[in-house]
This record gives C-alpha cells, structure tokens and sequence, in this order.
C-alpha cells in the first residue's frame, strides 16, 4: 500500500516537473536579472544558516 | 426629479453597493486581521512595554505597505483564476515553484506551532490544559471546513475576526492618558535616540506587517471565493478596510500594555496577560482571549495557504466548496498540518522557542522571492491585460517590497545572530 502511494506520487511529480518544465513567463532581462539576485540571496542565506550551524556545533 | 426622488435613488443605489460589499468582502479582512496573529500580539505587546505609544505613528504608517502589497494578490487571483503557487510553477517553471511550495508548506507548519503555543498559553491562564486546548481547536477548524462550503467558513472566520476587536474594550478599561495617546500619532522617535535596540523593534513589526503566507493564502482565497475582475474594486476596499483593522487592532494592544505595564519586559503575550490580570482584571483577560482569538485565526489562514497551494499544484480537489468525498487530499493535508503542529507543542521538552526563532528566519527565505515574484507576475501584460501595474503602482510596490526584503533580512539575522544588534 506504502509502496504504490509513494510510486503513484512520484509519477505524480513527474508530470508536475514535466507539466511545467518551461516557463511561460517572457524571460525577458529584468525578469532574468531579478531571478539571478533571488538565486544570490537565497545562497547567502543558506550560507548564513551553515555558518550557524557550524559554530552552534563546535561551541 | 424632486430631492427626495434623488435622495431614495442615492441611498437605493448605496445600499445595493453596501450589499454587494458584505458579499464580497471577506478575503482582505481575514487575511490582515490573522495576520495580528500569536507572535504578533507579542510583538505589539513588547513593543507597547519599551515605547508606550510612541509607536502607534509607525503602525499607521504601515497601513499602505500592507495595503499595497495584499491588493496585488487580489488583482491576480481574480484575473489568472489560479493562486500565487500556481502563477509561481507555471510562469517561473517547476524549480521557483517546488522551492516556493516547499518552503511555504514547512513555513507554514512551523508558524502553526507557534500558534498553538499562543493559544495554549492564553487557555492556560484560564486553567484548560494544552491537550484540551489543541483538541477544542482542531474540533473548532474542522467543524469550520467540513460543513462543505466556503460562504460558511468564511461568515465563521469574520465572527472570530469580531472578536479580535477585544483589544478596543481593554484599552478603555485601564483609561489611558489621551493626550498622551494622540500625541503617539504623530511621528517621534521612540526612546528619543534611535539605537540597535529601536531598529530591532521596528525590524520586528515590519516582519509581523507581511508573511509568506498572507500573500499565498488571499490569492487562493479571492479564487475559491470565486471573485473576477469586475469585483477587483471590492476586493481592493476589502483589503484596505483590512488593513486600517489590523492596525487599529495592534494600536490599541499598544495602549493597553504601554499604560499598565511601562518599561516591563515582555517575552510573551501570556505573560503580559498575567501581568495585566494583576492590576486590571477585566483587560488582562480580554487580552488573554484576543491572544486565542489571534492564534485561532492565524492557524485557521494558515493551514489553509499550505492545502490550497499543495492541491493546486498536485490537481486535487482543492476548494471549501467541496465535500470531504470530493476533495479527499485537500482536507488530509489541512488535518495533518494541524495535528502534527498541535502535537509538537504536546511533546514534553520540545525546543519552542527555538521554532519560534526559526521561523523568522525561514519565513525570510520565501518572503522575497514571493514579492518579487508577484510584481513580475503584476507587470506581465499578457497574464494581466488592464490590470497590470501602473507606474505609481511600480514605484511604489518596488520600494515597500525592497524595504521590506532588507529589513526582514537583517530581523532574520538578528534572530541567527542576537549580539549582532546589541
């Protein structure tokens, strides 16, 4: 039972990635430069929540 | 036509339009009166104990970035007919939207928690133990969504959004010095100097204005209300009405803390409560009930934004409209959000405030990328027609949405890093 939910919800996200996999948004400049600092934000961020990590670790 | 012939078709005409209000009105005032929800009501509590009413000037000031940036989910879910995870898959492609939906759904449930821990600490000082208190509500919100149509649940959320008002009554109970309250209103600095400790509190009820959530959960709701463009108008008033609400809500937690409790610290609403039963009964208690009342309405948005989004994007059955047979997935997934986030606050010696940090900063990991995601999404004129953004609207919605980005980001950081603000 386990078994064919977790393969029918995979399938499902299959279709999803596939159902979406081009945008329909003009990836015009602005659009892709805003996407380009979303991508740095969201690094810096997971960047900050290492070093935390890190040093929450080795006090 | 004589006067009175005009005056009857004057008010015939604003009746129809009050009447046609009171149906369409609902998504903007939920959504902005939830969003005072438990750590909000904290927040205002904190912030009336260190600054008195010192800060009711820049509570009003945040009416329009509340407005601004909640009105754009209005325009969009009435045009595309599609809620924010959605727009967010199909114009941004499935990486943005599995990042958006992912994170909004752990987001959510984290903020969840931290509701409950509101509401069993507000029931708590009335002696109903956690159990009691997590069971009645998941009862309350079940009761709410199974009787199968929206109309329904939303009648019931705007009666407990009545309640919220509560905070109006307490503020009159403990008699505030007027003048003192007026003159809150005009723009000052709190404290008299501005240091790391004012910047941390601004950063705060800037954080508290918007969430990931609010912008997630009016979307879906303005398209399971089944709103078009011809109600936009409506739904504009709405939310404006809405967020003049919230406002008011949290000016008057700040009368009513800032007179009684002066210079306290405040870790928790509770806490304020308790201290407030101390010297004036009445307002203590009616603080403690708008502290349920709040966490009641923030779970009750809350896990709804999450199987909203979750059915919209998997295809379920994913509407208020629709019995518990018809939309199986939808309903499971708001259940288990519930008990599971009910449930954590039940394990003995779980790390709560350790959550209710983290989700400062989490919620700060979606924030931006959903606000900029709506104004892209707000300036596409194949998607919006008519009603993409103006110029003023541009202007402004860039610049609410980049304060509001820095400063969640810095609040976030102060939450990883607490000696970094002093």
């Amino acid at each position: 039972m386990f078994k064919n939910f977790m393969r029918k919800h995979f399938r499902k996200i299959n279709e999803i990635n596939e159902k979406y996999a081009t945008p329909s948004l003009v990836m015009s400049r602005p659009v892709k430069v805003c996407l380009l600092l979303l991508r740095c934000y969201l690094l810096l961020l997971v960047g900050l929540l290492l070093y935390k990590f890190i040093t929450v670790l080795t006090a | 036509m004589n006067i009175f012939t005009k005056l009857f078709y004057m008010f015939r005409r604003s009746w129809k339009a009050l009447r046609l209000f009171l149906i369409l009105s609902g998504p903007g005032l939920v959504v902005m009166i939830a969003d005072n929800d438990a750590g909000g009501i904290t927040t205002y509590a904190a912030t009336g104990a260190k600054y008195g009413y010192n800060f009711i000037w820049f509570l009003i000031a945040l009416v329009p970035v509340a407005y601004f940036v909640q009105e754009m989910t209005v325009r969009l879910g009435a045009v595309t007919k599609r809620g924010h995870a959605e727009a967010i898959f199909e114009n941004f492609g499935a990486f943005w939207g599995w990042f958006s939906l992912i994170d909004l759904v752990f987001c959510d449930w984290l903020t969840l928690i931290t509701e409950f821990i509101g509401m069993t600490a507000a029931m708590g000082i009335f002696g109903v133990p956690p159990w009691l208190t997590i069971l009645g509500v998941i009862g309350i919100m079940g009761f709410m969504v199974l009787n199968g149509r929206y109309w329904t649940w939303e009648k019931i959320t705007m009666g407990f959004c009545l309640l919220n008002l509560i905070y109006i009554p307490a503020a009159f109970w403990v008699r505030p010095d007027t003048s003192a309250v007026l003159a809150g209103v005009i723009p000052n600095l709190p404290g008299g100097k501005f240091d790391n400790q004012l910047f941390f509190f601004l950063m705060a009820n800037i954080g508290t204005t918007i969430a990931p959530w609010m912008i997630f959960f009016q979307q879906s709701a303005v398209v399971d209300k089944g709103m078009t463009e011809k109600d936009i108008p409506f739904g504009k008033f709405d939310t404006l009405l809405g967020s003049i609400l919230t406002v008011v809500v949290a000016a008057f937690i700040i009368i009513v803390v800032g007179t009684v409790l002066p210079g306290m610290e405040i870790d928790d609403a509770a806490q304020a409560s308790k201290m407030l039963m101390g010297t004036h009964g009445y307002a203590g208690t009616f603080m403690a009930i708008g502290l349920f009342d709040a966490g009641l309405l923030g779970a009750i948005c809350i896990s709804l934004a999450s199987s909203w989004a979750l059915g919209e994007i998997f295809g379920w059955a994913h509407s208020l409209n629709n019995k518990i047979k018809e939309a199986p997935w939808f309903y499971a997934a708001y259940f288990l959000a519930l008990v599971t986030a009910g449930g954590v606050v039940l394990i003995p010696g779980a790390p709560l405030v350790l959550i209710t940090l983290f989700v400062q900063v989490v919620a700060v990991t979606l924030l931006p990328a959903a606000l900029v995601f709506l104004i892209l999404l707000l300036n596409d004129e194949k998607t919006m027609g008519a009603y993409k953004n103006t110029l003023f609207e541009n202007i402004v919605n860039i610049g609410i949405v980049s304060v509001i980005v820095v400063l969640s980001s810095l609040y976030a950081a102060s939450a990883l890093f607490p000696s970094l603000f002093g």
